[in-house]
Parts: C-alpha cells; structure tokens; sequence
C-alpha cells in the first residue's frame, strides 16, 4: 500500500460533480480504478477531467467542490491497493 | 445624460469602453472580480468597485451584487461589454427597473433577437433572406419530400431541441433523405426527449459574414460588413473588414436588408446581424443577430473612422444618431487577428501565465486592443483572448503584408499564444487571395500542423 496525491496539474477551478445538479464523480472512501475520473478542472473557460493513475480508494478530498487551484495543488488522496 | 458609468466586464473592451467613457467627459467606474483587481482596466479607470470572487457566476454574472454596487457607486448608466451579461434581458430589465440607463437595446429587442426562431420570424416579416427551410417540424416522410423545392438540396435535418453543431445530419438528395430521417427522428428521441426535425438547406461552402449597424431607436444606418470565417470550433480567430467575397451591387443588397431589419424591430445601439454567404451560389442568408458591441469591432472603426462604443455612449445618453448613410465611407482594408494564450502546438491548450516580457508592434496602421502588461498574471477563470492585434492599411494585400511585419515585432514572453498561428495564416496562398470558408481553418489545421521544434518536447 502507498498513498498518492492527485494534484492539479495546472491552475484553475476544481468540480467534484459532472454539472451542479449531479452527484459527485467518487466519494470518499471509494474504491477508483486507474483511469477513473476524480473530478474537473475549469481553465479559460475549457474543463479538463482529472482522472486517477492507478487503482486504489480516494481517501479524502483536500479541496472542497468549485474551489480555486493552484498548478500542483494536492486535490485528494488516492491509497494505491 | 450619463455622468457615471458603471462597466461591468473585464479585459480589453473593459478598457476600450473605459476610454470612449472618459474621451465622452463620463466618469468610468469598472466593477471587477476579485481575480481582476489589477487589471489594467481597473488602473485606467476612474473609479473601481469589486463585485465578488473570480468565479463568474459569483460576480460578472451575479445581477443582484452588480446592481448594488451600482447602487453603492452612484452610477447613472451601465455597459455590458460583450459576453457575460450583455445579451441578457433579465439584466437590461433589472438596470432599468433600478433607475439607471442600459447601455444597448431594450429588454424586448434582447428577447426577440436573441432568440433564433423569433429573430428568423422577424427577418421573414422584415423581407430579409434567411437560410430556405422547412416553416415547422416535419412529421414523416411525405412531408419531409414535400418541403418546398426552394430549401433544394443538400439539406440538413436539424434536431428541433439540438444545439451547438449537435443533432444535424446531411442528406445529399432524396434517396438519403428517406434512408436519414427515420434515423436522425430516433437520434432526437433518444438524445433529447423530442423527435421533432426541422429541415434547411446545406450551405456547403459558407462564408460568416455580418454587417454592424447603429440605430437610435427610429432610424438605423450600417457600416458595411466584416468577415469573420476562419473560425475554430465555432470560434472567430481572424476577421476583417470588408468581406473579400462580395462585389458593390451585393454588398448593397446585403447592407441594406440589415437596415431594414434593424428599422423594423426600432434598434438601439451598436448590434450586428450575422449572415450565411453562399460562396458558390452568391446567395446571403439572415442567421442571428447580437445586440452588443462586438469582439471584432475595431476593424469596422479602422475602415469607416467611427468610433462605434462612444456612438454607442452617445445614444446611450439621449443624443440622436449623429450619421446619415451617406456619411459612413469606407476607406482601406483592415484584419485583426485574435491573440490567444493558447498553444497552438499542443492542441490549442489554454495557457495562462505571467508576462515576463512585452513589447507590441508599432508604426503605420497599428492598433492594439489589449489589458496586457509586464508583470501581469493572467487569471485562469475567464476566457483566453488576450490581446487583438488590428492592422489598417490601403488595400487588401499590403494589410496582410503590414500584419506580418507588425507580427515580427510583437514578443510576448511567459506564456503561449496564437500570435504564432496567425504569423503563418497571413502569408499562405490561400488566405492571401482571400477564399476561404467556414471550414477553411479546420481543415488547414489538420493538414498544415505546426511544426514542432523537438525541445519543446519537455513542456508536457
């Protein structure tokens, strides 16, 4: 077992959810397989999918829902199985 | 009368309006995000107000901040700008109802114009060509085949809930049409609850092509037409002014069916109806028209020497259109080329950033519409046009020879832009005489790619 950040890889603003009256991609504590997609990033207008690289359980979200980012900002954890 | 005017946009037509307002003796407040506190815009302006977080929806596009911060300023009128609340009724609505004058048309020319199938309504009343189509939804196939001859073929067959490019098909003739309408029915269904479909005509080699008006409300003047048909998903990248494309007698035609229109519906203000040119069959269509100042206004100013946001200002404060049609003439070529922190080698990625190192073109014809400064970091929340390059000069060639030379001496240090990509279009065969279309660009792109110097490998 070893943990992983998931940063963002550059600046912008972080979703958790698809559109605002959907629910979030993954919960915390969830299980994620490599390629899975964690949440969003919104830069100049264009939205980007933040996925996850390897399997494992997102343990905690750093950063709340629709919150600014900076590059290499730590969104959430991800314990690789 | 307008003393003080609240500007409620950012980047460069924040400053441009920011500087008609003070040439016109307003004072200019520029109501700014938190994410724009320095922006150039807020420096040049007279006064400032912060209307929330950088987030759009919690400040540009929060109507009930904006109006009290209206409030708090003392302002007596307000410009939109383009984008974010500038098309919206509700807001035009609400500035009035708070006593202050909207800087554009009544809410109900909003609403109207804006939307599609009202504005198409209202081009057909007014006499003005639109693209040939089916009056309603089609219901099978015998009504389908029984569209009037005028819509021809190809046609489209458009989802009546589709959008954005989503929901069309193309049938070639009527054996395709038989083979496509079930489907596209069953598509519709299935992607958006509603198999209606509308047919039109397909256009397979159009130019975008608009004419900018003013109207003060009874009469209404044009000031001739830009092209704008390279364009990137749907996107204008490079406009000028005039269209390359038309000759005297349909340049006419087409001016005046946007007057008609314009004095039909009582326009107010600066706006701009955007028309299909069929290359092939020289024929001009009415598609939609913006009730705002444009992006690409600059090049009309350069061509016709008006000053388009302080006519608009003009208006705005109760003064009659100062122009008969006689007056506006048009004089040289002018192009603008959107620059764009975006790095056209690795697939148009925005790329926001700090300038380390600025320094424009300069000289004959050269105009710069741009917030930009050394030192300045680029918020990632809004769009990515950073700049717009404007270049006048006497005739169609030499304005595209002048863009290469004023392109040689822009540098821009600390992020990717655009600027490269356009170093490239002016000087192809094509773009130089001027036959392009809507697809023109795509396809370019796709096969003329940016070369790629290997060190520029480690950037990803």
């Amino acid at each position: 077992m070893s943990q992983q950040d998931i940063q963002a890889p550059f600046p912008g603003v972080f979703y958790r959810r698809p559109s605002p009256d959907k629910p979030p991609f993954v919960e915390e504590g969830q299980q994620v397989e490599a390629g899975t997609i964690i949440g969003l990033i919104e830069v100049m207008k264009q939205f980007f999918e933040l996925r996850a690289d390897a399997a494992g359980i997102i343990t905690a979200f750093q950063v709340e829902d629709e919150t600014v980012v900076e590059a290499g900002q730590g969104i959430t954890v991800l314990e690789v199985v | 009368m307008i003393r003080r005017l609240l500007i409620v946009n950012r980047g460069e037509i924040a400053l441009r309006v920011v500087r008609a307002a003070r040439e016109l003796g307003m004072c200019s407040i520029v109501a700014h995000s938190e994410a724009d506190a320095d922006s150039l815009a807020v420096q040049r302006a007279d006064e400032t107000v912060c209307i929330g977080p950088p987030q759009a929806t919690k400040s540009y596009l929060n109507i009930e901040t904006i109006l009290q911060a209206a409030k708090d300023v003392a302002a007596d009128a307000v410009h939109p700008g383009y984008g974010f609340l500038s098309e919206s009724a509700e807001f035009a609505r609400a500035v009035k109802a708070a006593g202050m004058m909207f800087v554009g048309p009544e809410a109900a020319i909003i609403e109207r114009m804006g939307d599609k199938a009202m504005a198409r309504q209202t081009a057909i009343e007014a006499e003005v060509p639109v693209v040939p189509g089916s009056p309603r939804a089609v219901n099978d196939l015998d009504e389908a085949l029984n569209v009037a001859e005028s819509v021809g073929f190809p046609r489209l067959i458009k989802a009546a809930a589709g959008g954005g490019g989503r929901g069309i098909r193309v049938a070639e003739n009527a054996a395709a049409l038989c083979e496509q309408l079930p489907m596209a029915q069953t598509e519709a269904r299935t992607a958006f609850g509603d198999d209606r479909v509308y047919l039109e005509r397909f256009i397979e080699h159009a130019r975008h092509i608009e004419v900018q008006i003013l109207g003060d409300g009874e009469r209404a003047i044009h000031l001739f037409e830009r092209e704008c048909s390279l364009q990137r998903r749907r996107q204008k990248v490079f406009e000028e002014c005039p269209s390359p494309a038309l000759d005297d007698t349909t340049r006419e035609s087409l001016c005046r069916s946007a007057v008609a229109l314009a004095e039909h519906v009582g326009y107010f203000g600066a706006g701009t109806l955007e028309y299909l040119y069929d290359d092939i069959t020289g024929e001009f269509f009415f598609i939609e028209m913006n009730t705002r100042i444009q992006v690409e206004h600059p090049i009309t100013e350069a061509v016709t020497g008006v000053d388009l946001v302080r006519e608009m200002l003009r208006l705005a404060r109760g003064e009659r259109l100062r122009f008969a049609q006689q007056d506006i003439q048009r004089r040289g070529w002018a192009v603008e080329m959107r620059i764009n922190a975006e790095d056209p080698e690795r697939g148009f990625f925005p790329s926001p950033g700090q300038v380390q190192r600025l320094v424009w073109p300069s000289g004959p014809g050269i105009r710069i519409d741009s917030g930009l400064y050394e030192g300045y970091r680029m918020p990632p929340f809004y769009d990515s046009l950073v700049a717009k390059l404007i270049v006048w000069d006497e005739c169609r060639e030499s304005a595209l020879i002048r863009a290469g030379r004023a392109l040689d001496e822009f540098i821009l240090d600390g992020f990717a832009t655009t600027a490269a990509l356009h170093r490239r279009l002016v000087d192809d065969a094509e773009v130089r005489r001027g036959v392009v279309d809507t697809g023109f660009l795509e396809r370019w792109l796709e096969a003329k790619p940016t070369p790629t110097p290997s060190d520029k490998e480690v950037v990803s």
